[in-house]
Order: structure tokens, then C-alpha cells, then sequence
């Protein structure tokens, strides 16, 4: 294909500067500039909201065992860090299976129902029923069922944090583009080469958009789940802690075992959004920034 | 330099096989519209055919029954010229698709877009990547092998998805208004371009389009379509010879065969 006989000296040229320029900003600190002031507002805010909180407490004289102090919680969740802490892996650990399982199961099934209509005709108003019906009134159902707790608290996060992946991911295997579809019916592809090299990567940013929302829905699963179980005494996770904290009226620990939720919810967002941009960064929309 | 009229058979052509031959070919959609009534179309080894019509004449229409992404109402295509047949009874490997978009996969880099219909057919990733890299070279995209769709320019995306669809070096390349979204500098220098690799590679041609200019620029044969239905109205010869360029785009000639082919047209419109 390489000889020389017609080569094409003018192709190079005025098209090419029509190209789309897309901005390389200045770093500060590794990250991009422009990105530092959503960085620092919601710092400079919560900042403000903690000095008043606590300024506020110590000025009204607010007993901690009625409404503590940042501070107070802070020296709680230190000095009770060795309880906390087996609680907060033990919520995350089901957290995590249950997110792992959601992708994996949701992935699946998406698959599978785009690849068959008769499975998605009768299987899909399942899921939907799984979706609507909430976990916390299925949860001692399934505790009692199960037997075991972790398995139990495991199937409740799980079965809120599935439906999103799968209904997503049905969306993102749909909507590869009608003619690339066309192209690779041209050529021949195979099913799972059609799978393969077109539906799978267009379904991606659906994916990764339903995989942020069941981060933070399996998280709440375990948590709801693990207070369902909680209050007949037989789990040890955080929302357990806060139960007992909530009976032994040692509020600042219920503080500071929210803390830990919060921040555990905030990290899988992070990590989630972290994921996506990098899968994303080069091609998707959603993550391009045209310099103006 | 002569134009001449409904004088496809007399030209010499009539002596070859057709490699695509049509024959009474209907399209009607399930809403009833009547896409094509009745069109014949032969295509010729090596020719440059460009179907010219109004829009809604059934051009794409025709493209997707020869390609077989579609199935007619009535009617036939055969493919006499074939010497080894698929499954479908066409030639394997033998057509390339440029389609109005450029169709990239925009997850994918430049060189992984056009290699797509070689890992298709399952050919080693080491020879698929050096022929879509010389492919590349040969469509002035050196150098950009590594850059994704998004970050070439509309111009550049065409000439990835040509790149594409030769590639595989097809004998039949259908091409449905590839240039209409671009702008005309742009459009006459892939214009250029596609003329060179058509003489480069002899292969056959069919344009889609409905631009007068552009089909007297590129075609040796223009086949005028009219709608509802969608019919063929008229064939005009372009006698001019290759390679065109500039100049020819300029000369009193181009212009006069324009003037033509706006007549053929404007009767297609009007009928």
C-alpha cells in the first residue's frame, strides 16, 4: 500500500486548522487551575459553619451530651477509635461486596437483556420490583429468611444499589450510533464482536453514571439494612453504633459515627467521579473542556 | 468535450460485466412511502457513478439495498462481476461505506477506527495496524494516528472514516453525501483528494449527492434521480478527463457541463 505512485501533496492543510483546540491550563498543586475554587468554596464555607457551630455551643454553655461541639466530636471520634474504626470497615466490607455484586449482577443482566428481548420482557418488572419496594420493609423479612447477618445486609445494599447499573447500562447499550450499528452489519461483525467493540464501550458513560448513584445508594443500603438488624442486637456495624450510642445517650460518638458515614459516602463519590474521568477524559463529552 | 444523453449502452460499457447490476428495484417502508420505483442501475468496474437528486429521490435508499443494509420491496441486485461470494452472495471484502457523519468510534484513536474492519475480520492487530498507518499516510492523516475523533477537525474526521472504508481495499466504494457538512474549501480539497485515491485504486465509485458541482467535478457518469417516487430520470456522460483539478473547476468547460447537469436536475425536480 506504501509506493509512491499517487500521493496526495495537498492533503495536509486546511482542514487540519479547523481542529478543535482544547485548553492546557496551568497547574497549581497538580491540579488544573481553574479547579481549585470548587476546591475552596465548600473548604471556606465549611470552615465558617464549624467556627460558628462550635463558637455557638461554647457561648449558649450546650451540655455535649445534648448537642456537642466539632471539637468534642473530633476527641470522641479519636478516643473511640478503636471501636469505630472495626465498625467503619465492617459497613464499608458490605458496602463494597455490595457494590461489587451490583456491578457485576447489573452488568450482566443489562447484557443480557439487550441481547434478548424475551429475557428483558419477563425479568425486567422483577427488577423493578426489587426497586420500588423499599429496603427497610423487606429488610427483617430477609434477615429472618437469610439467617445470616452479613449475607442479609449484604442482599438489602445490594438490591437498592443494582437497579441503577442495570437500567443505566440497558440505556448505554441501546444508543451506539444507528450508523456505526449499520457499519458493523457491513462487515460482517458477529454478535459479540457488535458487543465487543461497539455496545460496550457506548454504553461506558451510562455505566460509570449509574455506578456513581450506586455508590452512595450501597452505602445507605448497608446502613439501613445494618439499623434494621441493629435494633435486634446482632450487627456491629457503624449505624449499630449509633443505636447504642443513641440508648447510652453518648451523643458525640452518634456524631462521630455519622462523621465516618459522611465521609465514607463522600470518599466512594470521589472515587466514583475519580473513575469516570479517567475512562471518559479522552472522548466523552461529559469530561471535555473546549478552550473558548 | 461532449456530454451526451441516455447514451449509457454507447459508450463501449455495454461490452463489460457489471460488477452490480439492478434490476426493478422497489423500496416501500412500512409507512407506505415509496422510497424507489423500478430503478435499474448498472455499475461498471473502475467507474465513477455520482446519483444526483433532490432530496427524498430514494439516493440513500439505493446506497443501503447495495450495500444490503436494507432489503428491497421487489426487484434484484446481483453482482455478476464477483469471483468469490459471501453468505449473501456478494463479494467478500468488496464494499467500504462513507456514511454523512464521519460514524468514527469516538472511544477510539485515529489508527484503532481504522483498523476496525480488519480486526472485524479477524485479521492479526501487527498487519491490521501497518495497513490502516499506510492508509492514513495516503489520506495526508500521518502523524495523527494517536489523536481521538474529537480532537481532529470535520474535514480530518471524513478522511479517517475514507481511510476506513478503503482499507480494506474494496472494489465498490458507496459513499452518501460524505462533503454536505462541510465547508467548500474544506469540500474541494477532499474532492481532490478522493479523485487521486480513486485513481489510485481504480476502484468503483458511487457518490451520493446533490450538488450539481460536485458531481460534474467528480463523476464520469451522473445519474439523475427524481422523487416521489423515487425514480432514475436521466444519465449524463462527463467526457472530461482526469486527473481534474483547479483548473478544470475553473474552465468554461466545468461550467457549461454544470449548466447541463442543473437542466437534468431541474427536470428531475419538476417532473
Amino acid at each position: 500500500m506504501s509506493e509512491a505512485g499517487l500521493a496526495l501533496p495537498n492533503a495536509r492543510g486546511t482542514d487540519q486548522d479547523t481542529a478543535p483546540v482544547f485548553a492546557e491550563e496551568a497547574r497549581i498543586l497538580g491540579l488544573p487551575k481553574s479547579r481549585w475554587p470548587g476546591i475552596l468554596a465548600p473548604i471556606v464555607v465549611g470552615v465558617i459553619m464549624l467556627v460558628a457551630w462550635e463558637g455557638l455551643v461554647r457561648y449558649k454553655n450546650i451540655p455535649a451530651y445534648l448537642f456537642p461541639g466539632p471539637l468534642v466530636i473530633i476527641e470522641t471520634l479519636l478516643s473511640d477509635w478503636a471501636t469505630l474504626s472495626v465498625a467503619l470497615w465492617i459497613t464499608l466490607r458490605i458496602t463494597f461486596a455490595a457494590l461489587i455484586a451490583a456491578v457485576l449482577l447489573g452488568g450482566a443482566l443489562a447484557i443480557l437483556f439487550t441481547q434478548s428481548k424475551w429475557m428483558e420482557r419477563s425479568l425486567f418488572p422483577y427488577a423493578v420490583i426489587l426497586q420500588v419496594t423499599p429496603v427497610v420493609a423487606i429488610a427483617p423479612l430477609i434477615i429472618i429468611l437469610v439467617g445470616d447477618v452479613n449475607l442479609s445486609l449484604l442482599i438489602c445494599a445490594w438490591i437498592v444499589a443494582f437497579f441503577p447499573i442495570l437500567s443505566n447500562t440497558i440505556l448505554g447499550l441501546n444508543s451506539a450510533d444507528h450508523n456505526l450499528v449499520a457499519l458493523f452489519q457491513l462487515y460482517g461483525a458477529s454478535r459479540w464482536q457488535t458487543l465487543r467493540y461497539l455496545r460496550l464501550p457506548a454504553s461506558l458513560p451510562y455505566f460509570l453514571g449509574g455506578l456513581k448513584i450506586s455508590g452512595g445508594l450501597a452505602l445507605i443500603g448497608a446502613v439501613v439494612a445494618e439499623f434494621v438488624a441493629g435494633s435486634g442486637g446482632s450487627a456491629s456495624g457503624l449505624a449499630y453504633r449509633i443505636l447504642e450510642s443513641s440508648y447510652q445517650l453518648k451523643i458525640p460518638r452518634m456524631f462521630a459515627a455519622l462523621l465516618l458515614i459522611s465521609l465514607s459516602g463522600i470518599a466512594i463519590f470521589l472515587a466514583t467521579s475519580w473513575l469516570s474521568h479517567r475512562l471518559l477524559y479522552r472522548w466523552h463529552e461529559s469530561a471535555l473542556k473546549r478552550d473558548t | 468535450m461532449t456530454m451526451a444523453q441516455n447514451l449509457g449502452s454507447a459508450t463501449g460499457r455495454a461490452a463489460r460485466r457489471p460488477l452490480v447490476s439492478v434490476r426493478q428495484i422497489s423500496k416501500k417502508f412500512s409507512n407506505g412511502t415509496l422510497a424507489l420505483r423500478d430503478v435499474d442501475l448498472d455499475l461498471f468496474p473502475g467507474e465513477f457513478v455520482s446519483l444526483l437528486g433532490p432530496s427524498g429521490c430514494g439516493k440513500s435508499t439505493l446506497l443501503r439495498l447495495i450495500s444490503d443494509l436494507s432489503t428491497p420491496s421487489a426487484g434484484t441486485i446481483e453482482w455478476p462481476g464477483a469471483e468469490s461470494a459471501d453468505a449473501y452472495g456478494r463479494p467478500e471484502h468488496s464494499l467500504g461505506f462513507v456514511f454523512q457523519e464521519p460514524t468514527l468510534l469516538p472511544w477510539a484513536p485515529t489508527l484503532d477506527n481504522v483498523t476496525l474492519p480488519l480486526r472485524l475480520k479477524k485479521m492479526n492487530r501487527t498487519e491490521a495496524n501497518q495497513r490502516a498507518a499506510a492508509m492514513l499516510d495516503l489520506v495526508g492523516l500521518k502523524g495523527f494516528e494517536k489523536s481521538y475523533p474529537r480532537e481532529l477537525s470535520g474535514g480530518m474526521k471524513m478522511r479517517v472514516s475514507i481511510a476506513r472504508a478503503l482499507v480494506t481495499e474494496p472494489k465498490v466504494l458507496l459513499m452518501d453525501e460524505p462533503f454536505a457538512a462541510l465547508d467548500e474549501i474544506t469540500r474541494h480539497k477532499l474532492n481532490d483528494d478522493l479523485l487521486m485515491l480513486w485513481q489510485r485504486n481504480r476502484f468503483t465509485a458511487v457518490f451520493v449527492t446533490h450538488s450539481v458541482f460536485e458531481s460534474v467535478f467528480l463523476s464520469e457518469r451522473i445519474v439523475v434521480m427524481a422523487a416521489r417516487p423515487g425514480r432514475v430520470m436521466s444519465e449524463l456522460m462527463v467526457d472530461a478527463p482526469f486527473p481534474r483539478d483547479n483548473l478544470f473547476r475553473t474552465s468554461p468547460e466545468y461550467a457549461h457541463l454544470c449548466r447541463l447537469g442543473s437542466d437534468a436536475l431541474k427536470k428531475a425536480i419538476d417532473a
